[in-house]
């Protein structure tokens, strides 16, 4: 990475949701604040800025990351997916989301996206976790309203349902 | 056709939340990512690193001439522009939004700085320097009642700020009549449920009518819009709140938010530019609101087949450093079923409140329940084991008998209806207790530590208006009785015959758009999905009153009941219009299916839409005494609520569900770790109006009592320090931690609401804690046990008769001297290569020594031997700027010095002492050093469990750089293969350095 100036705002363009994106930001912006402020997006949250909460978590090159301990001028060049890339164009859920919707695994909807994005992750290379794995991946997240079972429930349920697919 | 019209009401039904869409795509806007004004600015808060101290001085001027900065308010500003907050008692306690005077507790906000983006402002704060004179602090609730403890109020000359006694029945009688008297101590500790969303503000000044705009995530209730108006000098009608249809949850925190929100509104005023606050997770755990610790004292009158006759409560609730309205609501809001889910007739009460240097409390989930129900339950157990008796039993022999209800408490609680014995032998036979004693059996027999607990609830919901009257005398009540508690909500019918609602339940979380949509789809023959829920609320277009918010289980007995009575009078509109025309009696129409129809004909039927559409596009041709349009508001106080009586009695809720639980633990003796075997827990909340959302609010109210029970606690230094400060210190459970209890139903509808439901969202806060409680006390064999039971607690209670290890085994690490926070100790030695005149000379010189000193930006000599600096630490990722004066002593040139002192900046503040000794070697001088330092404020509480390291590598690179300082740059003719020096390498074999 080039050598960053501490007062400067810096241009930096990625890809965000498959789309590229651009603008400029001192290189103490936040990930977070980047997404939220500068680009207007709503689903990325943050729950406690210092990376144990995972309100946060998104994807960056397909692995989850905290966005709140990522600085903007990192993810140059890089591909970044929030949970606005899960539905479809025309705000069809996918199978995660129907499932959390069936079983009821969230409630104020805020620790959510970063739970669904590290889902989707864990999910892909971990296709056929049993409970216990589950929960200890979900383990990186805090939820405050739901206890955790609707989540465990969705989660197993679409795993059966891939199953079944393949 | 009539015959495939499904009349099957929604309500009742687990259908899927209307509102998971939009959350799941994340497209939901929270506060934070409402829209905002250009030209928005951004506030951040100066907070006091001191559990209690005088502001001597605070000088804003260098914060103010900084980038990006227009206003930097103080304490002293706000008592120019505003009123004090008004609180509940009549007790002389200032509050405003900032400190006056002194700060009470760390965290407390001392200064706002507003500039055109959160990380100018937070630069700023950098800026502002205050002189504090520290003062004692006292964090122990009982230690602050008694005399010659730091006093919060000089103008009150105590710290508990408010008694009262109550006495109902005959318990003086019954306990000199009691074959027992059994008694228990059962402190409840200090937490919080919080939300993932912090608190945000967005506050607007609107100067030519000298009025606000405010947008927040505040939950209600809204008897704190009177307290902000007033605070602010305007009329309630010229202080606007928005509150969004999403929060990130709010658990009763979010009550809190109004000193911000008051803040918030001045700091536009002087800025002339709307100003946006969003909390962070430090600010809201330091400083956002906590349950009330409580220390119950709490006796039985019994007899020996274990009936109990008499209640004796001592409770000392602690509501930290400010009584912000509508404190001290825990120590009252239970008030009315203080004996429980038993038929006990007499009952003594003390209820004392206490100041104390802590965050101030607030009402979080169960407020009051789980503090009372640790202190019942855990005392029914007692009686149970002291008797010789089965704890069920006993818990069965005292319960409201069936058939007494609507049973009056001894307090006034008027329980509406239930069936307590029914709930619980239907959870003993459908939840497996048998089984369940027999797992215990065999692990006991197998030598582990197993235990079985149990508790009882009567979970109150919809609380009375009038509850905390009752912390005044008769005489003085009866001047303005209070009571009821106002319902509102809104069902409108737009011109083309679609329905939507608005409501005052302000939902953070619970699915309330959902039920609304469930009821009023019932009611005028829709589905759910034809019902536009808009759960936004605005003091200026809204319907509201004081009950407003989400609180005490409010909403499934009162919003429901006002949208079910506009729904009704929307139907019966629209069934007066169509009997017209359909040429039916408006009694004898039905609503299914979208249609209207005649009952005894279905084939005469309308459209739903075009029928209510008309009162938009035909007015004329209404029935004659009939308003056109089609909006009609439900509003409802339950008449049951009525003011407290002159004997102090108070039905203090609406409705009263019961909760049943019982568990199995094992712990594991090594560890000390309780893990949960089983859970079961049966719930009678009245009519259920959709299943599935009733059960997510179990799973919820119990994930959160077993953080109760098990990991959460705010944690403070004896000197106030906060210690407790980030997601790695408070613990909340996780996944793995939280089991998955047994949800067992059982719904005898409430008779004092329509609907017949009740609240279920606080049970389990109060019965789980208890329950699980009871078990470890059970699987322990011990009396009492405080919360949260970790690993380190309850493995002291087993191992606490064991014989000290052999010597040479681990060291202990020494307890902190009393009076003190956060503290943390070290030593080492290192060799540097100079001779230890050089050293000493070095260390005595400002400015080499300030270039030896890590992140040391300038350095004066103001004493013969003293030294003020200015110096950048961090920890981790929490870095800033402080001030450090260093005092030496004990000189013994060139052989050994003690330096004392302390920093003091915006992430806290330490003080300590330490010893460096040099001695010649070969090659130079071998320097051994020790010191102990305390420290508080920001540090302290994000930093706990880094400061050691942090310590170690600050005091590295001091000694790096005196080898540096004293020529060890010659020293690099050692340099090693590696490409270390030497230095570096005997530095890194000591564990200083990278």
């Amino acid at each position: 990475m080039s050598e960053l100036s501490g007062t400067a705002r810096h241009n930096i363009s990625f890809t965000l949701n498959g789309e590229t994106v651009s603008g400029s930001a001192e290189p103490r912006m936040l990930l977070t604040d980047f997404l939220n402020y500068e680009l207007g997006l709503t689903g990325n949250h943050v729950g406690c800025e210092h990376g144990v909460c995972g309100a946060c978590t998104l994807l960056i090159d397909d692995n989850p990351e905290r966005g709140c301990l990522t600085f903007a001028v990192q993810v140059d060049g890089r591909d970044v997916k929030t949970v606005e890339s899960l539905a479809g164009r025309e705000g069809d859920l996918n199978d995660l989301q129907l499932a959390f919707r069936k079983h009821h695994a969230l409630q104020c909807g805020y620790c959510t996206p970063g739970v669904l994005m590290s889902l989707t992750a864990y999910l892909e290379h971990t296709p056929e976790p049993n409970e216990e794995e589950l929960r200890d991946m979900l383990s990186g997240h805090i939820c405050r309203c739901t206890g955790y079972v609707g989540m465990v429930k969705a989660a197993l349920d679409v795993v059966e349902q891939r199953k079944a697919k393949a | 056709m009539a015959d495939q019209i499904d009349t099957k009401p929604y309500v009742g039904q687990s259908i899927e939340r209307v509102e998971d869409g939009i959350l799941l795509t994340g497209r939901a806007r929270f506060s934070d990512h409402q829209p905002t004004v250009t030209g928005t600015l951004h506030a951040a808060m100066l907070r006091s690193p001191h559990a209690h101290a005088e502001i001597v001085s605070i000088d804003k001027s260098k914060a103010l001439a900084m980038p990006g900065v227009s206003a930097v308010l103080t304490g002293q500003d706000l008592t120019e522009m505003a009123s004090a907050f008004l609180i509940v008692i009549k007790q002389p306690m200032q509050h405003y939004s900032l400190a006056v005077g002194k700060a009470r507790y760390v965290g407390e906000p001392v200064a706002v700085v507003v500039a055109t983006d959160r990380y100018k402002a937070e630069d700023a704060l950098d800026a502002i320097e205050v002189e504090y004179r520290v003062l004692d602090a006292i964090v122990d609730p009982q230690k602050a009642t008694k005399p010659g403890a730091p006093i919060l109020y000089e103008e009150v000359g105590d710290n508990v700020v408010s008694t009262r006694e109550f006495s109902y029945g005959e318990p003086d009688k019954a306990f000199a009549e009691a074959d027992r008297v059994i008694k228990l101590t059962a402190p409840y500790p200090r937490n919080s449920q919080t939300p993932m969303e912090g608190f945000v503000v967005n506050a607007d000044y609107i100067a030519d009518t000298d009025s606000y705009d405010v947008a927040s995530n505040y939950q209600g209730p809204f008897t704190s819009h009177p307290v902000m108006a007033l605070a602010l000098g305007v009329p309630s009608s010229r202080l606007r709140m928005r509150v969004p249809a999403f929060s990130g949850g709010g658990f009763g925190v979010k009550v809190q938010i109004f000193p911000y929100v008051v803040l918030m509104c001045l700091c536009s005023k002087v800025a002339g530019h709307p100003v946006k606050w969003v909390e962070d997770r430090l600010e809201h755990l330091s400083a956002a609101a906590a349950a009330p610790n409580r220390v119950t004292e709490i006796e039985a009158a019994v007899k020996n087949d274990g009936t109990v006759t008499a209640f004796r409560f001592d409770q000392l609730d602690d509501y930290g450093a400010y009584l912000r309205a509508p404190m001290p609501g825990p120590l009252y809001r239970m008030h009315g079923t203080l004996t429980g889910a038993y038929h006990i007739e007499n009952l003594a009460v003390r209820n004392r409140v206490v100041m104390t240097n802590k965050c101030p409390s607030g009402m979080i989930r169960g407020f009051g329940g789980p503090q009372m129900y640790f202190a019942i339950e855990r005392l029914m157990h007692r009686v149970a084991v002291e008797l010789g008796l089965d704890p069920l039993d006993v818990i069965r022999k005292n319960l409201v008998p069936a058939g007494s209800f609507p049973y009056r408490a001894a307090a006034g609680a008027l329980f509406d209806s239930g069936d307590y014995q029914t709930a619980v032998e239907r959870a003993v036979n459908e939840g497996g207790l048998e089984d369940l004693k027999r797992r215990r059996d065999a692990a006991r027999a197998d030598g582990k530590l197993y235990g079985i607990g149990y508790s009882v609830v009567v979970e109150p919901a919809q609380s009375n208006m009038g509850y905390l009257s009752n912390i005044l005398p008769a005489e003085e009540r009866r001047k303005n009785p209070k009571g009821g508690a106002v319902s509102n909500a809104t069902v409108n019918v737009d011109p083309l015959g679609t329905v939507s609602v608005t409501a005052d339940s302000l939902p953070q979380g619970q699915g309330h758009a959902t039920v609304l949509s469930q009821i009023v789809a019932d009611e005028l023959g829709l589905t759910p999905a034809d019902i536009s829920v808009n759960m936004e609320l605005d003091t200026q277009k809204d319907a509201w009153s004081i009950a407003t918010g989400n609180y005490s289980a409010r909403f499934s007995s009162s919003t429901t009941v006002a949208a079910h009575k506009a729904a009704v009078k929307v139907r019966n509109k629209v069934a007066r219009i169509a009997s017209v025309t359909l040429n039916v009696p408006a009694d004898q129409l039905e609503f299914a299916d979208g249609k209207i129809f005649a009952a005894n004909n279905p084939e005469n039927s309308l459209k739903f839409y075009r029928v209510a559409g008309s009162a938009h596009w035909t007015p004329g041709s209404l029935p004659d005494d009939m308003d056109p349009g089609i909006r009609e508001t439900g509003t409802w106080s339950p008449p049951e609520l009525e003011p407290p009586n002159d004997q102090d009695q108070i039905n203090t809720s609406l409705t009263y569900g019961f909760v049943f639980d019982y568990c199995g633990v094992e712990i594991d003796r090594d560890t000390g770790q309780v893990h949960i075997d089983k859970y079961v827990t049966m719930h009678d909340s009245g009519t259920l109006l959709n299943p599935l959302l009733a059960d997510g609010q179990v799973y919820g109210a119990f994930s959160w009592a077993i953080g109760c029970a098990l990991f959460e606690e705010f944690a403070y230094g004896d000197d106030g320090s906060f210690l407790s400060g980030t997601f790695a210190d408070y613990l909340c459970p996780t996944a793995p931690e939280v089991p998955e209890p047994l949800i067992l139903h059982m719904e005898t509808p409430s008779i004092f609401t329509p609907l017949g439901a009740k609240g279920i969202g606080e049970g389990n806060v109060m019965s789980t804690p208890a329950c699980l409680g009871n078990a470890v006390c059970d699987a322990l064999d011990i009396e009492t046990v405080s919360l949260p039971m970790t690993p380190s607690k309850i493995s002291a209670l087993i191992h606490a008769e064991e014989t000290p290890p052999p010597a040479g085994g681990a060291k202990q690490a020494a307890p902190a001297p009393a009076g003190t926070g956060r503290v943390i100790k070290g030593s080492g030695e290192t060799t540097v290569p100079a001779a230890p005149d050089e050293v000493w000379r070095t260390l005595l010189d400002p400015d080499k020594l300030a270039a030896v000193i890590p992140g040391c930006h300038s350095l004066d000599k103001v004493g013969d031997d003293s030294y003020r600096a200015d110096v950048s630490l961090g920890v981790g990722v929490v870095r800033g700027r402080f001030r450090a004066s260093v005092d030496m002593s004990d000189m013994d040139p060139p052989n050994s010095v003690r330096l004392s002192g302390g920093v003091q900046g915006p992430l806290g503040a330490s003080k300590g002492a330490g010893n460096v000794r040099l001695k010649a070697v070969d090659g130079g001088t071998h320097v051994t050093y020790d010191y102990t330092v305390e420290i508080s404020g920001k540090v302290a509480a994000v930093g706990g469990r880094m400061l050691e390291g942090a310590a170690r590598i600050v005091i590295g690179q001091f000694f790096q750089r005196l080898v540096s300082q004293v020529g060890g740059k010659t020293a690099a003719a050692g340099t090693s293969p590696a490409g270390e020096t030497l230095w570096q390498r005997i530095l890194r074999a000591f564990g200083i350095g990278r």
